[in-house]
């Protein structure tokens, strides 16, 4: 059954719950708050475990480097705060002292892209990934759905090494099995298809879903799969849907340069040149609104994504 | 305490430096000399460290967080036998394992990578919250620079260790008065620091940052102050220790030859000999 366990939770109780339960296992995890505990869901670690949780403040260079000094002493600490802080602001602080002094740090980034709604454009975070995808061991991952977020983080918090976490924490679409098993790197195919293929990922996934259901009444075959896994990029889906399906969309809840289209763009030159149309912000700033506004203002929607894979086949039948 | 023998500790590791850096022809010189001192004291009567085991789970910690001055700590490490002396003849030559900054991922010995500065302050307060969240009773040592004063982030981790009571942290401030372009009060000065890390809540002082006793005592007397972290100001000069630093303005980065480092060798030797510091006739 599709997400039981989680229907109408918000992924930040998910991500809670799912941290304790982890925390109880695990003696290592520690939790490392800047002043955003209560939106970030960890809060109610802070009474179950508060030996093993502290709110540093409004101080995330600080945040990320105490956390990197704790994991020289072999502990696992999530630092967790806002996407723009956790990305643009201490980028510094990611590459020299997690990546590059090589610790096992986790970087939680909540309200990525559109999901920042009310926040408005200063924290809507469009550059997230692109600001981080040029640093070396580094794995990002966007999970797109409460099943998949509840799967991940055991895997985050056992995998060694520094990771990146685009975190929607409030409402997701669904997408997958409670008992649904992932792995770091390998994308999910989600639906077969032979005209184009749909790359998506985070909120883009369910809306790239429905498109192919409304491209499937025109008789088009879409093929879409969800790369949860950013970086390092899932190489062989990239060219077997290339290979099967000759025309490739990316759709992507940032700005299209340095995140998903990217990536995938990067693969395909390389690899098998194939026609290629990357859907996502276009150069664009973030503003305030509400989500079902935001997504209809920066076309993230399976109406425009339908739109755009029509486009796409009329280019790839020339 | 044998404080001749720490003494004698600071100006090898003077000499093996300055070799270090004749190897190659140039240097972070200035703000590796003005650490020698506290090096010595640290390295050679504070801290709990087993050469042949740098990763002993119950060592003391140490984060040079102005991570450029590397040298002078590659040479306090070659000197406590962490690596091979060879080593030092590698000193940023494509390959080597001592890199100009700090780098934990190569070196025995380094705690933390650092030379980003502002980054290695935060990162040596994690580790003194780690270690008391472990029960132990190890201590974490870690040089700031007076120019690293300008960047936010120190404070940011002053107040951290400040909340978190790490009584097992004891930040240096090397206040040597230079930083790259110029004397520190021209650019930007970080006004009275002891008076600031005090307003921050630390258990603070000021000791003659070139006098092995008085760092010792400094260190001593702050082990002995319980439930707050820990400031020492050592009041220095940038180059301290050898004319050819000490007696010109810009001394950042310099070039040495040979003939410079065996010039400065004896003198350190001389000044060793007669105890002797420089008074008053810095070039600024």
């Amino acid at each position: 059954m599709v997400n039981e366990k989680y229907k109408g939770l918000e992924m930040r109780k998910v991500y809670g719950d799912t941290m304790i339960k982890l925390a109880e296992k695990n003696d290592k995890i520690v939790v490392i708050d800047c002043d955003l505990s209560l939106s970030m869901g960890t809060k109610e670690f802070y009474s179950v475990y508060p030996e093993r949780a502290f709110n540093v403040g409004i101080q995330e260079a600080n945040a990320c480097c105490v956390a990197a000094g704790l994991s020289t002493l072999g502990y696992v600490p999530f630092v967790h705060t806002l996407a723009v802080f956790a990305t643009r602001r201490i980028c510094d602080q990611i590459f020299l002292s997690c990546s590059y002094a090589g610790r096992n740090v986790k970087i939680i980034g909540g309200d990525s892209g559109i999901c920042a709604t009310m926040n408005g454009g200063t924290h809507m975070a469009f550059e997230d990934i692109g600001v981080l995808r040029s640093i070396p061991d580094i794995t990002i991952v966007e999970p797109t759905d409460n099943a998949m977020m509840a799967k991940l983080l055991p895997i985050i918090a056992e995998t060694y090494g520094v990771f990146y976490v685009r975190y929607p924490r409030r409402m997701t679409v669904p997408v997958y099995d409670d008992n649904e098993e992932f792995t770091i790197g390998k994308a999910k195919l989600l639906k077969d298809g032979s005209d184009i293929t749909i790359i998506a990922s985070g909120l883009t996934v369910s809306e790239s879903l429905n498109a192919a259901k409304m491209l499937e009444a025109d008789g088009i075959s879409a093929r879409v799969v969800d790369m949860f896994t950013i970086k390092p990029i899932d190489r062989e889906i990239i060219i077997d849907s290339a290979l099967k399906t000759g025309a490739i969309l990316t759709v992507e809840n940032h700005n299209v340069i340095g995140g998903l289209g990217s990536a995938v763009s990067e693969v395909l030159s390389e690899n098998f040149p194939t026609l290629l149309k990357r859907m996502g912000v276009n150069e664009e700033f973030g503003e305030v609104g509400a989500q079902d506004y935001l997504a209809d203002r920066y076309k993230l929607t399976a109406k425009y994504i339908y739109e755009e894979s029509k486009n796409l086949l009329k280019k790839k039948a020339r | 305490m044998d404080f001749k023998q720490l003494e004698r500790f600071s100006a090898d590791i003077r000499i093996t430096m300055l070799k270090e850096m004749a190897y190659l022809g140039s240097g972070h010189v200035g703000g590796s000399a003005s650490i020698a001192d506290v090096l010595a004291v640290l390295y050679g009567a504070e801290m709990k460290i087993d050469p042949a085991n740098p990763q002993d789970p119950d060592r003391d910690r140490f984060v040079l967080s102005k991570g450029h001055c590397g040298p002078a700590l590659y040479a306090t490490l070659a000197l406590k036998n962490f690596f091979p002396m060879e080593w030092l003849k590698t000193l940023n030559k494509g390959g080597t394992k001592l890199p100009s900054h700090a780098d934990m991922k190569k070196t025995p010995g380094i705690d933390m990578s650092t030379g980003s500065l502002g980054q290695g302050i935060s990162c040596a307060a994690g580790i003194a919250l780690g270690l008391k969240m472990q029960k132990k009773d190890n201590y974490v040592y870690c040089i700031i620079g007076d120019g690293e004063m300008q960047e936010g982030q120190v404070y940011e981790a002053l107040m951290f260790a400040n909340q978190q009571k790490l009584d097992n942290f004891v930040v240096f401030l090397d206040w040597n008065k230079k930083q790259l372009d110029d004397r520190v009060e021209k650019i930007c000065d970080p006004i009275s620091p002891e008076e600031k890390f005090r307003a921050f809540g630390l258990d603070a002082v000021t000791c003659k940052g070139y006098d092995v006793k008085d760092i010792y005592e400094a260190i001593e007397r702050a082990k002995t102050v319980k439930g707050k972290a820990h400031a020492i100001v050592l009041d220095t000069w940038k180059g301290m220790g050898m004319n050819f630093a000490e007696k010109v303005g810009y001394n950042h980065f310099l070039t040495v030859t040979d003939e410079i480092a065996d010039s400065a060798i004896k003198e350190i030797e001389n000044r060793l000999a007669n105890g002797t510091y420089p008074k008053g006739d810095l070039v600024w």
